[in-house]
């Protein structure tokens, strides 16, 4: 199971990032929902994949005997998640905004503030 | 648990919610608002008083001992930033009573001022580094909105970039804070210090150390990825210009130095001597040499505040109890002087409804007191003798002579005199030479606000003045700082407790 993680983690990463050096603005966007979502997974992956046990302790035991699954990255990615969807919420108002505003959506259009 | 730890977050987070609560009365936020500064300022005294008088102070969240809780721990580095953020804090929050026009004050300016804040705060004083990522959150969300309040177009420009450079190195934190856990099993910052220990790592630990390096250089806006800021900061109005100039960038230069000298100290030769260092020259000079081609005060200054971060990075970098407390001198001078130097440029603004160096000017005729208070930051950002800018610097190059990191200080010293050349030059043309003929007349002299708008400015001027007159004092209290961060046994027991009682599985 962790070999198909490593690919699907990698193909996330190379994705959102070809997304994101794009110029359209909604590709970028695109881009940086994938790439939260791959360190998410990439945290489920690295703090340990178990099949099929859940992260309790049976009531009669005093410590850990069977496999059990580790509760603290879910608990991680739990936050993660709500963190980044808030913060991809505003990235997509911000879009829409700075589409109205600038009247494209091509990066290329944005370089008045450059210097 | 104890208050003094908890009380900056708290308040600044209390305000956010009642003026949230409070959307329809302006007056009602704008008195939070004050209350809420004053507050914030208070609690860091307290906070940086108890901290001197008993050493690391550790809260633990909910009763949770510490590997397995949230850990909020302040030492010295915590409370003297917790103190700086409630100085500039409180400034902003009087300045903008003046500048705020009510459009922004409608769309919510103090809820999103304050949660920053409380942002702010958490990131300096939190004891874990998942804690830490989500307080950065925080802290971006907030000055995410801040920073498109208004809507102008410019602003619209600058936020795209901002918030996407910003949510990238988020998105490697949290990658590399996974790979971390993956690794050691645990998120406390101190009780990683114990299991990464300072032996022999392999290779992963040092690809996790440059992926919190990446994470953190992004938000520090050091050398190559630094061009966000100047792009964006210049962009929102000057008071949330102010803020962010002073605190935002320095929250990643306080990440880089709570990592890099409690966790990553394995391979220091090569993490340290040769990388920070070498992202340090680099940030210093390309700062400058951006600010030398700009016209545009704002935009001088926003460079400014990259090349300064260098100063802060080498001290990092050279990693000796002087280098150490040269960088923290910098960073509670810089943060200071900065957000001093964009409130008087929003001051100059008023006068002449214009940033452009071609268009300003006449400035020293109209008002010698503002022209006074602009020397003050500016010469100490040039590290002008009696003025606070002159010992950050001087402590930082003394470090790197005594290191023989020749190539560190000379450019260390030709920047100086870089930054001395662009103050000079918003001072040659913005207050000496006399008023262009085709630029509009001056204004604002009879503004019923001035009171309010020179108030911070004196205040921080008089607080560099305070930091360079009362020199020895400060540098004492970094040496103390450095003398902290460099012994991390300190910070390792007061989380963890002495080590006989620490039981381990």
């Amino acid at each position: 199971m962790e070999n198909l993680f490593a690919f699907v983690i990698g193909g996330l990463y190379a994705t959102a990032l070809f997304m994101m050096l794009r110029r359209s603005i909604v590709k970028l966007v695109i881009g940086l929902m994938i790439l939260s979502n791959a360190a998410n997974l990439l945290i489920l992956s690295a703090g340990g994949l178990v099949r099929g046990a859940p992260p309790l302790i049976p009531d009669h035991l005093e410590r850990v005997t069977t496999t059990m699954a580790d509760p603290l990255p879910q608990a991680l990615i739990l936050t993660a998640i709500v963190i980044s969807f808030g913060v991809l919420a505003f990235a997509v108002v911000l879009i829409h905004r700075a589409y109205e505003v600038i009247g494209a959506d091509d990066m290329n259009e944005m370089k008045s503030t450059d210097s | 648990m104890n208050i003094a730890i908890v009380l900056p977050i708290f308040i600044p987070m209390l305000a956010g919610a009642l003026t949230l609560a409070c959307w329809q009365w302006r007056n009602v936020q704008r008195w939070l608002s004050l209350l809420s500064g004053t507050g914030l300022l208070l609690a860091g005294i307290y906070l940086f008083i108890q901290v001197r008088e008993q050493g690391i102070l550790v809260a633990y969240m909910g009763d949770w001992a510490a590997p397995y809780g949230i850990t909020l721990v302040a030492d010295l580095l915590s409370a003297i930033m917790v103190l700086v953020t409630g100085i500039v804090g409180l400034s902003v929050a009087v300045y903008s009573l003046a500048t705020m026009s009510q459009k922004h004050e409608a769309f919510g300016y103090y809820p999103l001022l304050h949660l920053m804040l409380a942002g702010v705060a958490g990131a300096f004083l939190t004891g874990d580094i998942f804690n830490l990522y989500v307080w950065f959150e925080i802290m971006l969300v907030a000055s995410f909105g801040l920073m498109i309040l208004g809507g102008e177009r410019a602003q619209m420009e600058g936020a795209v970039k901002y918030v996407t450079l910003n949510l990238l190195s988020s998105a490697l934190f949290l990658t590399a804070v996974g790979l971390l856990y993956g690794y050691a099993g645990t998120l406390n910052m101190a009780d990683l210090a114990v299991k990464l220990g300072t032996g022999e790592q392999p290779g992963l630990v040092t690809v996790i150390a440059m992926l919190f390096m990446v994470a953190f250089g992004i938000k520090a806006a050091a050398f190559p990825l630094f061009f966000w800021l100047p792009a964006s900061y210049h962009t929102p109005p000057v008071a949330i210009s102010a803020v962010f100039a002073g605190l935002l960038t320095k929250v990643g230069v306080y990440a880089l130095y709570r990592v890099f000298s409690l966790i990553f100290v394995q391979d220091i030769s090569l993490t340290h001597h040769h990388i920070l260092m070498g992202m340090g020259i680099f940030t210093m000079l390309t700062g400058v040499l951006g600010a030398a081609a700009q016209f545009e005060v704002r935009r001088i200054l926003s460079f400014h505040i990259v090349s300064q971060i260098g100063y802060m990075l080498v001290g990092l970098a050279l990693f000796t109890p002087l280098a150490i407390a040269g960088g923290v001198f910098y960073i509670f001078h810089h943060i200071i002087v900065k957000t001093n130097l964009f409130l008087i440029s929003g001051i100059m603004y008023r006068y002449h409804g214009s940033y452009e160096l071609s268009k300003l000017g006449g400035l020293y005729r109209a008002t010698p007191w503002l022209a006074f208070l602009f020397l003050i930051p500016a010469m100490s950002l040039a590290g002008i003798p009696p003025l606070s800018g002159f010992f950050a610097k001087y402590t930082v190059i003394k470090a790197g002579v005594l290191e023989g990191a020749w190539w560190m200080v000379g450019i260390a010293l030709l920047v100086g005199l870089l930054t001395l050349y662009s103050m000079v030059k918003i001072w040659a043309e913005a207050f000496w030479k006399p008023l262009p003929e085709e630029a509009k007349p001056l204004r604002g002299g009879e503004d019923p606000h001035r009171y309010l708008l020179y108030l911070p400015v004196a205040v921080l001027a008089g607080m560099t003045l305070t930091i360079g007159l009362g020199a020895e004092w400060f540098v004492q209290l970094a040496l103390d700082t450095a003398d902290q961060l460099l012994t991390p046994s300190g910070y390792i027991d007061a989380v963890l407790g002495p080590v006989e009682a620490r039981s381990r599985p």
